[in-house]
């Protein structure tokens, strides 16, 4: 098999925001893979700078073990500020 | 246009300057000092608190103040890859920290005598953190400013919880009511001097200011401080160890006494009631962390030619 390898692209959309995965292309390299993900996915300035990485590099949680991965997380309500009693005629808190 | 006009007109458009954009030697070493130490503050303020996780009143206040302390270690490590952007290496950072020749927050130099300590930490530290991380949240360098964002939105529950205790305190016995004013006492001059110096006495300020590094003047943020937290102690029934502190109506902000510079300058040169022992527990956790690393490593290695295999 002589596919080109897989690659996931993230894009900036903005100035000032942490680039946001945009989708994957097949290219021979990474070169390649950036130019065309100029033409797939900012035919319109959608972005202001993009990465490309080997799909292969990503490591990925796997969707079935989502319970128990985010369950340390669920069992503690006292992480958001809605926990707490703070009267309303205290402000800026 | 030379690459520094250039560079001075992208900020003066308020767009935001990324790793690999050009930038002056000089953004980038004060961008590295600022964050670092800043990163170093988040690491080193988990000693006070982390000093009463096993004697916490409740199981409640315990899980509570785990959780805290782990969201510190968290915003540490936002901001050291942060740091790490502008090329400056982990081990760089925490070498500075424990040769002395970086600082961190003089905050963290006190002691945590008494439970109400951990209740005016997350009300009045982690309050004036917040205040100063809101107004970094717009500032030029991107990596940073989306840090900021995230740990302020961490940051709410730290000062809730704080006051929470603080509140519980002051509803209770006539003790349990003085030690809440006995913490206030030793936490406030401190808490005012986290903004730093005077905007005349600030080094660095001028440039930072252009540069979009600093985004609100010390003595504004410090205003703004003083300004939301005085209404909450007077909620609480607390008074503060201030005879000059009232409510100026033609300025419409609280008008405040002159900070002890003698007291920060001597506990910013190391000789606060705590720096050889902060500096000491940090030194110690690395070092007996060693073994951790280099077996972590290992295992990776390991796997990796079972992999190869
Ligand atoms: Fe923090
Ligand atoms: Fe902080
Ligand atoms: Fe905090």
């Amino acid at each position: 098999m002589n596919e080109w390898p897989l690659w996931e692209v993230f894009v900036r959309s903005q100035h000032g925001l942490a680039h946001q995965h945009a989708g994957s292309l097949h290219a021979p390299d990474a070169e390649t893979a950036l130019n065309n993900a100029r033409d797939v996915y900012t035919r319109r300035n959608e972005g202001v700078s993009i990465w490309v990485v080997k799909s292969a590099d990503i490591t990925a949680s796997s969707p079935s073990e989502k319970g128990p991965l985010f369950e340390p997380a669920a069992s503690k309500p006292y992480r958001h500020p809605t926990f707490y009693e703070v009267p309303d005629e205290v402000k800026h808190l | 246009m030379t690459p520094d006009e250039l560079f001075q007109d992208r900020i003066d458009r308020g767009i935001k300057i990324e790793p690999k954009d050009y930038m002056p030697e000089g953004y980038r070493k004060t961008l590295i000092r600022q964050i670092s130490q800043h990163a170093h503050s988040e690491v080193v303020g988990q000693l006070p608190e982390g000093n009463w996780i096993t004697r916490a009143p409740s199981l409640r206040r315990k899980a509570i103040l785990l959780a805290k302390v782990q969201d510190e270690a968290g915003h540490g490590l936002y901001l050291y890859s942060a740091a790490e952007t502008l090329g400056v290496s982990r081990e760089q950072m925490i070498a500075d920290l424990h040769s002395g020749k970086a600082k961190y927050s003089s905050i963290f130099n006190y002691p945590t005598l008494t439970w109400a300590d951990i209740g005016a930490i997350g009300w009045l530290v982690d309050g004036a953190a917040i205040i100063n991380q809101i107004a970094l949240c717009r500032c030029s360098y991107g990596p940073y400013a989306r840090a900021m964002v995230r740990i302020c939105k961490e940051e709410s529950f730290h000062q809730r919880q704080g006051y929470e205790i603080l509140l519980t305190l002051c509803r209770g016995t006539k003790e349990q009511k003085a030690m809440a004013q006995d913490a206030l006492n030793r936490w406030w001059w401190p808490s005012l001097m986290m903004f730093g110096p005077h905007d005349s006495e600030s080094t660095h300020s001028e440039q930072s200011t252009k540069w979009k590094i600093k985004i609100v003047s010390n003595d504004a943020l410090r205003q703004k401080f003083v300004d939301q937290t005085v209404p909450q102690g007077e909620y609480l029934g607390l008074t503060f160890p201030d005879p000059k502190l009232r409510w100026n109506a033609a300025r419409g902000h609280y008008d405040f006494g002159e900070i002890d510079w003698d007291e920060f300058k001597n506990v910013i040169q190391g000789n606060g009631p705590c720096n050889r022992d902060r500096l000491r527990a940090r030194i110690a956790a690395h070092e007996q962390g060693a073994w951790v690393r280099e077996a972590a490593l290992a295992y990776a290695k390991k796997h990796e030619k079972r992999a190869a295999a």
